[in-house]
């Protein structure tokens, strides 16, 4: 056992003695100028990384080394902001949380804004119309009562929207819903969580107001489950089931919320 | 200062336009609805049709006529052509929703309507006013039967 541990901490010194092995990673980023450009067009840059650098390190290095004209937006840069929702091959993810070593270095690696909101320069895009469909479902509690005590709340009632609670809306759902490239009236499934989020708060008393607001024909009922959302949410939270629970809320008319 | 002297904040609107009947829900119950009775209303025609007879051969217009001899047939065809049409053109319908845009959109829409009643009407109508001796057959036994009835 001791030979074993010695020969661990001569591995352990050997590998922290060896340089960290830097890659050249292609990336083919989706760029556009509107006071220059006529149409997005795809310009690629070759970035030195690690793999434990993220997608967004590249843009880093890009922007502040090679074209600062590079256009994103972020703020926190660990997950929890929501500012860098952006299309990473194809797929909707926050580039803050896509690591390298994750990526298929082999090919370049395709970045363009998100889908199915009005484009305004490179990686950026007008999420007005994302935040109306959100300020539509009323996000904030809604209850009759002087809050002169407080309002007890189960661990089982707590429970019932705990999921939901996880948005950062970020819109990497909202903009990988297919049914919402197409008619941009839909609410999208950001918004249905945000509603679910309250829908099933026992301490809430609008809940027939939201689902009200859903029932409408751009509402839960445009949704057609194909679970791109719950694939590009970056927080896991099972954005299907949430709209599933909030359409079975409608039919039944109130939420299903534990008693106690 | 109590809370009592604060003015309570907005209250909930409720939605400006209340609905007696939304189509998207009504579709959506119903597009479920009607799958379940079609999983065994399509398993049974085919099973009876294809599976039970032994051969595919057999399928032939006395056969179809021997089937619908029967009441029960003609409500089980009557059910499987309203609930599964109805069914596909609503599917449609979202379809047309989903990709088609202003006036292409309700001319399609249309042209979905149209199909889906004249389709209905005549399936009805062969399903209800179904004479089997109308046309020729090579079955010699069937053909006695209506040269008998006749």
């Amino acid at each position: 056992m001791a030979g074993a541990a010695t020969l661990e901490a001569v591995d352990n010194t050997a590998k922290a003695e060896a340089p960290i092995q830097a890659f050249t990673v292609t990336l083919n980023i989706r760029r556009y100028d509107p006071e220059k450009d006529a149409e997005p067009y795809w310009q690629d840059f070759d970035v030195e990384l690690y793999a434990t650098d993220r997608v967004l390190d590249a843009l880093h290095k890009i922007k502040w080394e090679q074209d600062g004209s590079l256009t994103f937006r972020r703020s926190c840069a660990h997950g929890i902001c929501g500012s860098d929702a952006m299309r990473i091959n194809g797929r909707n993810r926050l580039a803050c949380k896509t690591l390298i070593k994750d990526l298929d270095i082999s090919k370049p690696i395709y970045v363009e804004a998100i889908k199915g909101l009005p484009l305004e320069k490179d990686l950026i895009v007008d999420m007005d119309p994302f935040f109306a469909s959100y300020r539509e479902i009323q996000p904030f509690l809604i209850a009759s009562s002087k809050p002169d005590k407080e309002r007890i709340q189960s661990v089982a009632q707590r429970e019932r929207f705990d999921d939901t609670t996880k948005c950062i809306l970020c819109a990497a759902c909202t903009s990988s819903c297919p049914v919402f490239w197409t008619d941009g009236q839909y609410f999208g499934p950001a918004a249905i969580v945000n509603a679910h989020r309250f829908i099933f708060d026992s301490r809430d008393e609008a809940a027939n107001v939201r689902l009200d607001i859903l029932n409408d024909k751009e509402g839960v009922w445009r949704c057609r489950t194909t679970f791109n959302c719950s694939e590009a949410c970056p927080r896991g939270i099972e954005v299907t089931k949430a709209i599933a629970e909030v359409k079975a809320a409608v039919l039944r008319g109130k939420p299903d919320i534990p008693k106690k | 200062m109590s809370t009592q002297n604060i003015a309570a904040p907005r209250s909930p609107h409720l939605s400006h336009r209340k609905r007696r009947f939304n189509i998207e829900k009504w579709g959506w119950i119903y597009m479920r609805a009607s799958g379940v009775l079609l999983v065994v209303l399509v398993f049974g025609h085919l099973f009876y049709n294809l599976i039970f007879p032994g051969k595919v051969s057999i399928l032939d217009w006395a056969f179809v006529a021997g089937k619908l001899a029967d009441p029960i047939w003609i409500v089980w065809d009557l059910l499987l052509l309203w609930l599964a049409l109805i069914h596909g053109s609503n599917g449609m319908r979202t379809l047309i929703n989903d990709y088609a845009h202003g006036r292409f959109r309700t001319l399609l829409l249309w042209a979905l309507g149209a199909t889906t009643v004249v389709l209905l009407v005549l399936g009805t109508l062969v399903l209800t006013t179904f004479d089997p001796c109308i046309g020729g057959t090579d079955n010699a036994e069937f053909a006695a039967i209506c040269a008998a009835a006749q």
